[in-house]
């Protein structure tokens, strides 16, 4: 089980060793010590391993993620999983803004607060948020699913296309082209599923809303003129 | 880009490791601002007293002209000047007389302020920075947008007495800003729309706003992309634009209240594993003051 303590040994060699990591690696399980806020932290991984990062990480981390488990036991900085393609990025603490943006798979955790622009044009990744969002979340996001257990901040899900949208707490407003909508079987089965997944016990998937889109602005329209 | 740090005191213990504290932060942020760095610090105030930072060149001259009123602190290009209150219009009168190429960076009951061109590490150890000591202090690293590469573009900015401020972002009113303030009987140093900023804080100072008042009316009139730290003299607040453009962390413990750009500038505080972390809210004023 490799150890990489980054008081003492660099960043850059750390993401050239992960990035060499052929798909059948015994080293399977990594753990990153010291990371200090340190940027772009087990960015562009693509073989199926374990990184725990033991402390707070900076921007971009596990950006555009294949295939990788990675554990964060602290908060991350703006950007963290931005670009996922699959795999699972788990964040005990908070995350900065822009969490998970333009993901196009895989599963992003959070178990405290994200702050603005949580999902941003997100393509397809899970996001399980245990706390709040911040204002402008899931701005254009395009598919998958945002889960919050908290509340939501300003302009949820505006101009947004085929993401849904669940939350549990309460939004603060929606933004333009986003309304609820029914929470159909065929939700509540997605929500269990990513509930279980997230490892959220004792919530029922009853207990969200589910917003998306109007599909109001999908083509130009005159009419429409002001929302735009 | 740009980088700030910022860090107010609540434990007086700390207040000998300000400046390094304050350093050691301010170098970490180097990759956000490596054109240029400058930083106010808040030290210890005499009563009935005033101090005036200047910057320029033959400052020798000046400590010698008006040794018989001031006492003065030499750090490389600046020179703080101290003097008794009722001395303040002679000290004025003579360096706008004598020496009108000089600028004057800070003034007030406890600010010091410095501001160079170069590394961060650099402007830190010209002014001797780490051995000083104060009650709260903030700092700017510069990559420019704005205007060119000089000493007067770089931050803090002090448009008032013991005030001063330190942006991140960019503003898009700061002509028609300027010259609705000049109005009001402000003057401006330099064409930095920072500058516009700490001076539309210092108005509304002036017309009788609190800390979060003038912060809460920026929200309306200052348009454009900003995070501020500001400093008064017992006085520290942080204010980001409503879609909190540019990134911000906080730390909050017992002994301080910590600000960053970007959280690998706090990993050196004390005591930061235990610290409460929190991003502050966009369009939100969040102040604290000693008594």
């Amino acid at each position: 089980m490799p150890v990489v303590d980054l008081a003492v040994s660099s960043k850059r060699d750390l993401n050239a060793a992960l990035h060499a990591l052929p798909a059948n690696t015994n080293e399977t399980h990594w753990h990153i010590a010291n990371p200090d806020g340190a940027h772009a932290l087990a960015a562009g991984v693509d073989a199926p391993v374990t990184i725990e990062i033991d402390g707070h990480a900076g921007y971009y981390c596990a950006g555009m993620n294949s295939q990788a488990t990675i554990v964060v036991n602290g908060n991350v900085g703006v950007g963290v999983a931005e670009n996922m393609m699959s795999g699972r990025v788990h964040v005990k603490g908070d995350a900065s803004q822009a969490a998970g943006a333009t993901a196009h798979g895989g599963l992003l955790v959070i178990d405290g607060n994200a702050s603005a622009r949580c999902g941003i044009s997100m393509k397809g990744v899970d996001i399980v948020v245990k706390g709040s969002i911040g204002p402008m979340s899931a701005f254009m996001a395009q598919a998958g699913n945002l889960v919050v257990l908290g509340d939501a901040g300003e302009a949820l899900g505006d101009s947004l296309y085929e993401t849904r949208i669940f939350v549990r707490g309460a939004v603060k407003s929606l933004g333009a082209d986003c309304i609820e909508k029914d929470l159909r079987p065929e939700h509540e089965e997605i929500l269990a599923k990513l509930l279980h997944e997230a490892g959220v016990e004792g919530v029922s998937p009853t207990e969200f809303r589910r917003y998306g889109s109007a599909r109001g602005l999908y083509n130009f329209h005159v009419d429409n003129a002001s929302a735009y | 880009m740009c980088g700030i740090v910022g860090l107010f005191l609540k434990d007086p213990a700390l207040e000998p490791e300000l400046g390094r504290l304050l350093a050691d932060m301010l170098v970490v942020m180097t990759s956000r601002g490596p054109d240029s760095a400058g930083f106010a610090v808040y030290g210890h105030g005499e009563a009935e007293h005033l101090k005036v930072t200047v910057r320029g060149p033959r400052l020798d001259e000046v400590e010698a002209a008006l040794a018989d009123i001031a006492t003065a602190i030499r750090r490389d290009t600046h020179l703080v000047l101290s003097f008794p209150v009722f001395a303040e219009e002679q000290v004025r009168g003579w360096l706008a007389l004598n020496r009108p190429d000089l600028v004057v960076t800070g003034t007030g009951k406890r600010i010091e302020l410095y501001k160079e061109v170069g590394l961060p590490r650099q402007v830190a150890d010209r002014f001797a920075l780490p051995a000083m000591r104060g009650t709260h202090g903030i700092g700017h690293t510069r990559m420019a947008t704005e205007s060119a590469v000089t000493t007067d573009g770089a931050h803090p900015f002090s448009t008032g007495r013991d005030q001063c401020l330190v942006h991140n972002g960019s503003l898009s009113n700061h002509r028609s800003l300027r010259r609705q303030l000049e109005h009001e009987g402000l003057t401006f140093a330099t064409d930095n729309d920072s500058e516009v900023a700490a001076g539309y804080i210092s108005w509304r100072l002036r017309e009788g706003d609190s800390l979060t008042a003038a912060l809460e009316a920026g929200l309306e009139d200052l348009d454009g992309f900003y995070t501020f730290v500001i400093g008064t003299e017992n006085g520290f607040a942080v204010m980001r634009d409503p879609i909190s453009c540019k990134p911000a962390v906080m730390a909050e413990t017992d002994r301080y209240v910590a600000f960053g750009s970007e959280y690998r500038a706090l990993v050196g505080l004390p005591g930061i594993e235990t610290a409460r972390i929190f991003e502050p809210e966009p369009a939100h004023a969040y102040v604290w003051e000693r008594n």
